[in-house]
């Protein structure tokens, strides 16, 4: 897990994803590949801003084992203002999340490999 | 190509199978199936297996000639090839063991799908790596969160209710009551759905398919040779596969499983029928709203009106449209990369009218079965 | 011209009240709160450490400063709660910054003041020449052992300097004042620190913050009189308002820096969020006095003029604001949010 977390540490710290310079179309996580051009397109490494908005979400109450401590947490699927969507912790109270609402990106603890192993670090996304 | 038909089914009893190991269970299955259709075992010509992940529910890889093997198979030295598409695993099975018939390569070919998973504790973990894990898992989202972010969505763009949800859990329990080898055999009421505890929100207990071992076989054969086994052979019209983007953030729309939708139009296209030719479906309602969304895909109701189906009684075992007569993965239980074979043991039941207290009228049976969050959908159409 | 050129500060949203600690060990919270000068100290949530906290508060700054985060040249930490015992909390900040590979960094640990002395080591790189801009950070979510009394006042919270030539507030001068005083210590491998009691008041905190304010007002040839604020070290809100006695400072000049009565004591970034609040209100020309001090013991004494850079720089919002913004937890909560219990 230690390589595979560390080779995309620059993506998961800053929202760093991929942008079509053909078609226009922005990716996260990043890309190789624009799935609409394919080998016309021309993909360029793209920082987004951090803001977005929140398009669906659950309150999750069984869920994967690093988030245990914060039970029930929620993660949104958030349409980032550049256009590309993510899947994200949302760190904030349940009965405030609304369809819409403005978030931003902020940069938060994810889990760690037990008490004796690395700390994993990451994007979540607060209210706006 | 050469037309296809199933010639022999079989299938173990789901759940929580504790006495019986990955190797027992997937001969319990295989026995049934050569018995079904008359084999002695030397026929076999290939076997497919789908299994999604051996290697972290048992720790063992390999695993198709291990089938192989405890089938009694070794001495044949046939080929076996594991399938492996997440929890769609079994159905891409099925469609390499039809492909592998209809080129006319073999005459004879195993398709299995075998999955135990109460060997360890994490059995959801392991199911929710069918998502996209670095992306969507390790960002907090497992299976159910996904599947309860495609509800909201749904719920909020067409009006889909929690009760609809709870009215596809209730009507696959009541259907299962029917079936003897299925996971859970007893009725749910409405209430009992709708107060279970949320997992994900809006989607509740009821609303979640139980991970469970268990393995099911179906044998395929050429049509020539299929008669000389069985007067009820059930053929293969069209069996289709797509793939869509493994996340759901990188969806078209995450309330179209568009894997789906491709699919089952190429399915009809090549079988020649309408959706409204299916008289009798196996979905994959891994969560409830799947099995609502699917009614959309697979062009049984317009899109966002798939809950019109449950409310109407239309899917019910004695509605126009039968859904998951078998219990479906809800109540049937799932196996992993044992339900796309699941569901072809099913068909093929109802087809012959070997359904039991659970049998349908119908000439043209459908299954769907989907891979995490759609990312694999493979689509078969069955007839007499 | 060397000074600070942006700052940014962090604090937890979680807050937890001296009365709700008082309940659970049976003290009496009036008299504690009248002893301490503290009503209520942050909590950092379960998903906040160190190096979130060093984050948050840097990407502050530098969007403050609307400086390309590759000309950052260097990132020195200061906590006394870093994460890792071995691993650098600064190579997390500089990658969550975007500034690049080619940087100078370390970790630094000395008590409550390491935030500061990575002031004065980026100060020292600038002048030098070596760096353009360097980063300094002062962050912790601090220890305390269930019912001691630093449980009352531990908190958490960080605060961020950008240190080079185009500054908002000048370092007219600093000077430091060290000595062997074991008066309050963590023991490699323990999760709680331990200290002498009444030991940390005159021999260690009055003695090395006084001395370290001397020495300055002496080298730079300056009075009390002669700064508009001064934040020194808070451990609780009586020592800095004591201090500043002893050395002649008004409570009018330390008033904007005093934040601990409602953060608790945030260690490293204590008396440097006391200096960014003073920041998010001074005026070109003014003149800021801050002394902080380590356990162990030092203090290191800055003298800041403020530049008319200030008035072009975003100071929202401010720490005063922030610190209002807060959601308290009860006892049961903060245990699990610290992970005061053994999981197993
Ligand atoms: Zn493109």
């Amino acid at each position: 897990m230690l390589p595979k977390f560390w080779r995309k540490i620059r993506s998961r710290y800053n929202l760093i994803g991929s942008h079509c310079e053909n078609c226009g179309s922005y990716f996260y996580p990043p890309r190789n590949i624009c799935p609409k051009c394919r080998r016309k397109g021309k993909v360029r490494e793209v920082q987004f801003s951090g803001y977005g908005k929140v398009l669906s979400w659950s309150v999750v109450h069984d869920g994967v084992e690093n988030f245990w401590l914060s039970k029930p947490y929620i993660v949104a699927l958030i349409e980032l203002d550049e256009g590309a969507k993510i899947v994200a912790p949302l760190d904030c109270n349940p009965d405030e999340v609304r369809e819409g609402m403005r978030v931003k990106a902020v940069f938060r603890k994810f889990g760690e490999d037990g008490e004796d192993g690395i700390i994993y670090y990451g994007t979540k996304f607060v209210p706006v | 190509m050469r037309r296809v038909a199933i010639i022999g089914v079989g299938c173990s009893k789901f759940g929580e199978l504790w006495d019986m190991g990955f190797r027992d269970i997937v001969i319990s299955a295989g026995i049934e199936a050569l018995e079904d259709a008359g084999l002695e075992g030397r026929e076999i010509e290939a076997v497919y297996a789908g299994n999604m992940s051996a290697g972290r529910y048992i720790g063992q890889e390999h695993i198709a000639s291990l089938i192989a093997d405890y089938s009694g198979l070794a001495e044949l030295h046939v080929p076996c090839v594991r399938v492996e598409a997440g929890d769609a695993s079994g159905g891409v099975a099925l469609r390499q063991a039809y492909m592998a018939v209809a080129s006319g390569m073999h005459d004879v070919v195993i398709a299995a799908g075998a999955e135990k998973v109460t060997d360890v504790p994490n059995a959801m973990e392991i199911l929710s790596s069918s998502a996209d894990v670095e992306w969507e898992v390790f960002n907090g989202a497992n299976l159910p969160a996904l599947y309860a972010m495609i509800a909201r969505m749904h719920m909020k763009r067409f009006g889909t209710k929690e009760e609809d949800l709870a009215m596809v859990s209730v009507k696959n329990h009541k259907n299962a009551t029917l079936n003897p080898k299925a996971m859970f055999r007893r009725e749910i009421s409405l209430e009992t759905a709708l107060n279970s505890p949320y997992v994900a929100e809006p989607l509740k207990l009821f609303d979640c398919a139980p991970i469970c071992d268990g393995a099911s076989v179906v044998i395929l054969a050429s049509e020539e040779v299929a008669r000389r086994y069985t007067d009820t052979p059930i053929y293969i019209k069209a069996c289709t596969q797509a793939s869509d983007y493994m996340a759901l953030h990188s969806r078209r729309d995450v309330t179209t499983m568009d894997a789906v939708v491709f699919a089952s139009r190429e399915a009809y296209r090549i079988a020649k029928i309408e959706p409204k030719d299916v008289d009798f479906a196996e979905v994959h309602d891994s969560f409830t709203i799947a099995e609502i969304i699917a009614y959309e895909d697979l062009g049984f109701a317009k899109k966002g009106e798939g809950a019109k189906l449950i409310r109407e009684g239309v899917t019910a075992l004695d509605g126009d449209l039968p859904v998951n007569t078998s219990g479906g993965l809800k109540a049937f239980g799932h196996a992993v990369g044992a339900t796309g074979i699941r569901q072809a043991v099913e068909i093929a039941l109802q087809l012959r009218g070997d359904a039991g207290k659970r049998q349908v009228d119908g000439e043209i049976g459908l299954s769907l079965n989907i891979g995490g969050t759609g990312a694999t959908a493979v689509v078969t159409i069955f007839s007499r | 011209m060397v000074g600070i050129v942006s700052y940014g500060t962090y604090i937890p949203k979680y807050r937890i009240k001296v009365e709700e600690i008082a309940r659970i060990w049976g003290e009496n919270a009036d008299v504690l709160k009248k002893g301490l000068g503290v009503e209520q100290k942050s909590v950092p949530s379960w998903d906040e450490d160190t190096a979130t906290i060093a984050v948050e508060c840097a990407r502050e700054a530098l969007r403050r400063a609307k400086i390309d985060p590759k000309r950052i040249g260097a990132v020195f930490v200061g906590s006394e709660s870093h994460p890792y015992a071995v691993k650098p909390t600064g190579t997390i900040v500089a990658e969550a910054l975007g500034i690049g590979n080619d940087y100078f960094c370390a970790d630094l640990e000395f008590a409550c003041k390491a935030g500061t002395t990575a002031m004065q080591i980026c100060y020292a790189m600038v002048k030098a020449g070596l760096i353009d801009y360097g980063i300094a950070i002062g962050a912790d979510t601090s220890q305390s052992r269930p019912g001691d009394p630093l449980e009352y006042t531990a908190g958490a919270g960080g605060a961020c300097f950008i240190v080079g030539r185009d500054c908002i507030a000048e370092i007219e001068g600093t000077f430091s004042f060290a000595s062997d005083t074991p008066d309050f210590w963590r023991r490699e491998g323990k999760p709680y620190p331990s200290h002498g009691g009444r030991f940390t008041g005159q021999p260690a905190y009055f003695r090395h913050i006084v001395e370290a304010t001397k020495g300055l007002l002496d080298k730079l040839g300056l009075r009390p009189s002669d700064f508009d604020y001064a934040v020194f070290h808070q451990p609780n809100g009586k020592f800095p308002i004591r201090v500043a006695q002893i050395l002649g400072f008004t409570k009018d000049q330390i008033k904007q820096g005093l934040v601990v009565p409602y953060i608790g004591n945030t260690y490293s970034g204590s008396s440097m969020i006391g200096l960014a609040s003073v920041l998010d209100v001074a005026k070109p020309g003014e003149r800021i006095l801050l002394t902080s001090f380590g356990s162990g013991a030092g203090s290191d004494a800055f003298s800041f003029v403020v530049t008319d850079r200030i008035e072009g720089i975003e100071r929202n919002p401010k720490v005063l604001e922030k610190i209002k913004e807060c959601e308290y937890v009860d006892y049961g909560l903060y245990v699990k949010l610290r992970r005061k219990i053994r999981f197993g």
